[in-house]
């Protein structure tokens, strides 16, 4: 086994694998995908719907055929995987200590990393639910995997908090498998996840959407036997006289995803407080040299096409510093976040990178506009491209393109500011 | 009926303290625990502080065992590996009107006994603790206090006495007792019965309702006073210090401390509550606890977060024996009047983590008061040893392990790095581990930033084949708080019993 590689991977997901495939198309000799799991494919493989591959394959495959397509082109290119192996360390430096039942305890290094380990789910603990602490109670991915993977049913009455995808997702999967789903409560007065989700989840199987209200505590001593539900005003403080307590015996937590980010830190990546994740330019380049990032590590997306095609540039970026080239930390423009933007990615700007083609900013709204809406990049008062979108809602990520013709606006301007505003 | 010289009542730490010291003797010791696992009570939910002995009036018997169980644990941790750090605390004013109450702290600490106090300047104590209130402007500091791993604490004194011949038995509740006139002859368990000589009740929140079954101090009650707590990721947050507010009548105020795997903990509360099994949070108490920690150190940051739990104080109302001094909640820790047989170890709430072991040295001179001969075993082994912990080695080691044993290569709790090889040699050892709730407080699996949501499905498939059961018969903590709820229709695994469905859902990783 060789110990150096030019690119190392950290993530099998539809990120790492695209990342490697492209790191190797530019002329990366050695690329190694490193995989915790026991077989490639990131989380996609326990989303067994379908769903995947419309935007980009205009194909629409389930999560494990999609992912699998970007395995098999990447061995056939030549890409090194190695899975039941988890990165342990990674320093600044692109060391890494790596474990697996099989090469043990093993350092490697690499002139690149792309850094594609996805994103993990916020807990009870996190949102605070008050109440006892029974079995039965399970982030929305966690039983996703127990239902797909391990072919377990986790309870047989459901109450879902949160309207994120994996939740409606599993609404309409547990009503296929015979269970009741009582219910989705969302605190938010607006859906969270993608509107196709929610009538082909939810509206589908009459599973009932309950917008501006929460759990207010969990009751059952060894399992859970129901859940309190209560509305909430616009500070998500209970509404006096509205608890309804829904017998249960499961509690799934669909209430949003965080970048995986512990060995970013390690590696002394600079993390944006916005996106959860680091701080990256246009060609996914993060704060330490020689080492990129790919996926829901970097912002957490919506659809998987996206994720692919972040992958792709991160790869190529990757690669060209592993072949010598200064592709980070060259004079570059910050992005904010302007009215109504949650995080814009990437933050920093190449303005020659304009010079090489359209530069695409991804980005997410704080709250949804049901009309018309517009998405404006700004130098002060100076615009430097707007586009019209048919709405804007926080579910959907919102994309926005730089073209080559604003390559003179860009290089001049200080700071570009997103926004996105009615009209 | 199997016969026994001593049943304790109750696994927390103070039952597993004493039956570790009666092991040392040659009588034949029962302990029960009506739980799965040892310290499922309130000895797995509390502050973990080794405290150093100011806190407790003067004369009590809280005061005496505090501060002569802090003395115990240098010796204890490094004879059953526990881990422990005398990290010291601090008692911070934040309010000038506080400051003569800290030099009320520190005449009572001496008058305790305890050493190592020290008043500090604001200034000093922002210095060595830059987080904390820069309105704080005095401090008393207390050297000889420590944190330890109060799970690893119980498991710890239970396996070490195991080993020396104790019998452990769990799900097992004390029911009654088996009375020959005025003396105990046995107990009556969910288990059946069993003869004895002597009876420990150590069990917590219910001693109260132990000692009246053999009529004894029918006014003794306990109250369940409930304290809450967040905990908040290391990562986020890189606070090591303890620090305590100036304490309030009823308890020591919420505090800001640190597991020894270095998550911050802040916490507790305390509220009366109706039931002894009310281990809930709620949102009052944990909007209280942020507050009471706030003043503490203003820069918490909620999305820290990654943890919540709550203890139950066994909040007791024995008068203090001490002549002259007027406290209405002392320790019991007695042999009973009115009967033959029967040790209560009782109202030990808080700082009774600290004081178990000082309390299992009395349990035995009281026996040896009580005529009981003692006779030394001579293959008594105090040293227990803990089994290798993946993340606390050096790389070097790391690897030796993982050629030895290949398992101790696959990680199967991310943020805590706990690996499959520890968990299997947990479910395996002298006390088994054999619910996730039990794993967790043997590795920590799971208390980390995802609290479970990783490692969930992977535990459930290792406790399955490792006891040969069906993964739909694992629980968290017990009967009746099982996992899963049936195989998926289209999964033709499901009556094909243990071994089919081991492989199916951990087999995939043996490829
Ligand atoms: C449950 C769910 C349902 C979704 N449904 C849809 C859908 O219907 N349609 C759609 O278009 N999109 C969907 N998405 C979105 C899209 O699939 C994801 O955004 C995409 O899979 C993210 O890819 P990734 O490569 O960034 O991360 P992942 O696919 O999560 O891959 C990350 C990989 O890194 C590995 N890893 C992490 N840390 C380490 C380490 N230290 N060492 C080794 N390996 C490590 C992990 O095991 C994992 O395999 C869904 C996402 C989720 C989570
Ligand atoms: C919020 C809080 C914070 C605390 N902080 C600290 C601290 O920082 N430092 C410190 O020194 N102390 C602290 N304490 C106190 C300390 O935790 C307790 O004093 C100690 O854990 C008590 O141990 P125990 O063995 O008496 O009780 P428990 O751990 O409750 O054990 C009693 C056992 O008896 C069993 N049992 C009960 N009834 C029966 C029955 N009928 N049959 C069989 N078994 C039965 C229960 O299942 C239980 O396992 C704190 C306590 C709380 C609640």
């Amino acid at each position: 086994m060789r110990r150096s590689y030019d690119v190392i991977v950290i993530g099998s997901g539809p990120g790492g694998m695209a990342a490697a495939i492209a790191a190797k198309k530019h002329g990366a000799a050695h690329v190694l995908v490193i995989e915790r799991d026991v077989e490639p494919g990131g989380i996609l493989l326990q989303c067994i719907h379908h769903g995947f591959g419309v935007e980009t394959l205009k194909q629409d495959l389930t999560g494990p055929a999609y992912a699998q397509r970007f395995v098999d082109e990447a061995l056939a290119l030549g890409v090194d995987v190695m899975v039941d192996a988890m990165v342990l360390q990674l320093t600044p430096s692109r060391h890494l200590w790596v474990t697996s039942t099989r090469s043990g305890l093993v350092e490697l290094e690499a002139r690149a990393i792309v850094l594609a380990m996805g994103c993990r789910e916020r807990t009870r603990a996190q949102i605070r639910i008050p109440g006892s602490r029974p079995a039965g109670v399970y982030t929305a991915g966690t039983a996703q995997r127990l239902v797909n993977v391990e072919g377990y049913m986790p309870g047989r009455r459901f109450v879902i908090l949160g309207s994120g995808d994996i939740g409606m997702i599993m609404a309409r999967r547990l009503t296929l498998e015979g269970a009741r789903v009582e219910r989705v409560l969302e605190i938010m007065p607006y859906l969270t996840g993608l509107t196709r989700n929610y009538v082909q989840c939810l509206l589908d199987y009459g599973v009932p959407l309950q917008l501006s209200h929460t759990v207010a505590r969990i009751l059952g001593d060894r399992r859970v036997e129901a859940v309190e539900a209560v509305q909430v005003d616009e500070n998500w403080r209970p509404v006096p006289g509205t608890a309804e307590v829904i017998p249960c015996d499961t509690l799934l937590l669909s209430v949003g995803l965080i970048p995986e980010n512990e060995l970013s830190r390690q590696a002394g990546v600079s993390l944006d407080p916005a996106t959860g994740g680091p701080y990256v330019d246009q060609g996914f380049g993060t704060s330490v040299p020689g080492i990129f990032a790919a996926g829901n590590v970097v912002h957490v997306y919506d659809l998987v096409d996206w994720v692919t095609e972040a992958g792709y540039v991160a790869g190529r970026s990757a690669a060209r510093s592993a072949l010598g080239d200064q592709v980070q930390g060259v004079a570059s423009v910050g992005l904010c976040a302007g009215e109504n933007v949650r995080h814009v990615v990437p933050q920093r700007l190449n303005p020659e990178s304009l010079t090489e083609g359209p530069q695409r900013l991804q980005l997410r709204v704080v709250r949804p506009i049901e009309g018309r809406a517009r998405v404006q990049v700004a130098d002060g008062d100076t615009l430097i491209a707007e586009q019209r979108l048919r709405y804007a809602r926080p579910g959907e990520m919102v994309m926005v393109t730089l073209p080559p013709t604003a390559y003179d606006r860009v290089r001049q301007a200080k700071a570009l500011v997103v926004m996105v505003t009615e009209g | 009926m199997q016969t026994y010289d001593v049943a304790i009542i109750g696994a927390g730490v103070v039952g597993c303290m004493v039956a570790r010291v009666l092991s040392r003797y040659d009588l034949s010791v029962l302990l029960i625990d009506k739980e799965s696992d040892v310290g499922a009570g309130t000895s797995s939910a509390n502050t973990a502080i080794v405290h150093a002995g100011y806190d407790p009036v003067p004369g009590t018997l809280k005061a005496a065992l505090n501060v002569a169980g802090n003395r115990m644990w240098d010796t204890l941790a490094a004879e059953l590996d526990i881990p422990f750090e005398r990290r010291g605390d601090y008692v911070v004013a934040v309010d000038p009107e506080e400051v003569p109450r800290l030099e009320l702290l520190l005449q009572q600490g001496r008058a305790n006994g305890v050493t190592g106090m020290e008043m500090l300047s604001g200034e000093e104590l922002r210095r060595r603790e830059p987080l904390v209130n820069p309105k704080a402007c005095a401090a008393l500091w207390a050297s000889t206090s420590g944190i330890c791993d109060p799970f690893a604490a119980v498991l710890a004194a239970a396996e070490n006495a195991v080993t020396n011949g104790v019998t452990l038995m769990l799900e097992t509740a004390f029911e009654g007792f088996h009375m020959e006139v005025r003396r105990i002859a046995g107990v009556r368990t969910s288990r059946g019965s069993f003869r004895c000589r002597w009876v420990v009740n150590a069990a917590g929140v219910y001693a109260d309702e132990v000692m009246h079954k053999a009529g004894v101090r029918p006014d003794f009650r306990i109250t369940p006073r409930r304290g809450e707590y967040y905990v908040l990721d290391r990562a986020q947050l890189p606070l090591r210090s303890v620090l305590f507010p100036v304490p309030t009548a009823v308890s020591k105020g919420i505090l800001v401390t640190a597991t020894v795997h270095g998550n911050p903990i802040v916490g507790p509360n305390a509220q009366d509550v109706a039931s002894k099994e009310d281990r809930s949070v709620t949102r009052e108490g944990l909007e209280e606890v942020w507050r009471g920690a706030q003043r503490l150190v203003p820069g918490l940051d909620p999305r820290a977060v990654i943890g919540l739990f709550a203890g139950l104080r066994a909040a007791g109302n024995a008068r203090c024996l001490t002549p002259g001094v007027d406290y209405g909640h002392d320790f019991v820790v007695e042999i009973a009047e009115g009967v033959q047989g029967l040790v209560n170890l009782a109202g030990i709430e808080s700082p009774g983590l600290t004081a178990a072991p000082a309390i299992a040295d009395r349990v035995v001179e009281l026996l040896r008061d009580a005529g009981e001969p003692l006779r030394e075993k001579r293959s008594w082994n105090p040293i227990r040893r803990a089994r290798p912990r993946f993340r606390d080695l050096p790389p070097e080691e790391q690897a030796a392990l993982v050629r030895r044993n290949p398992l101790y290569g696959r990680i199967v709790c991310r943020c805590e790095t706990v690996t499959e090889g520890e968990i299997v040699a947990e479910i395996h050892a002298p006390i088994p581990a054999r619910t996730y709730d039990a794993l967790k407080r043997r590795t920590w699996l799971g208390t980390g930033r995802c609290q479970g949501g990783f490692d969930t499905p992977r535990v459930l498939a290792i406790l399955a084949r490792e006891l040969g059961l069906s993964p739909l018969q694992v629980t968290k903590k017990g009967p009746g708080s099982e996992f899963l709820s049936r195989p998926t229709k289209d999964a033709d695994w499901s009556d094909t019993g243990p071994e089919r469905a081991g492989h199916r859902a951990g087999g995939g990783w043996e490829r």
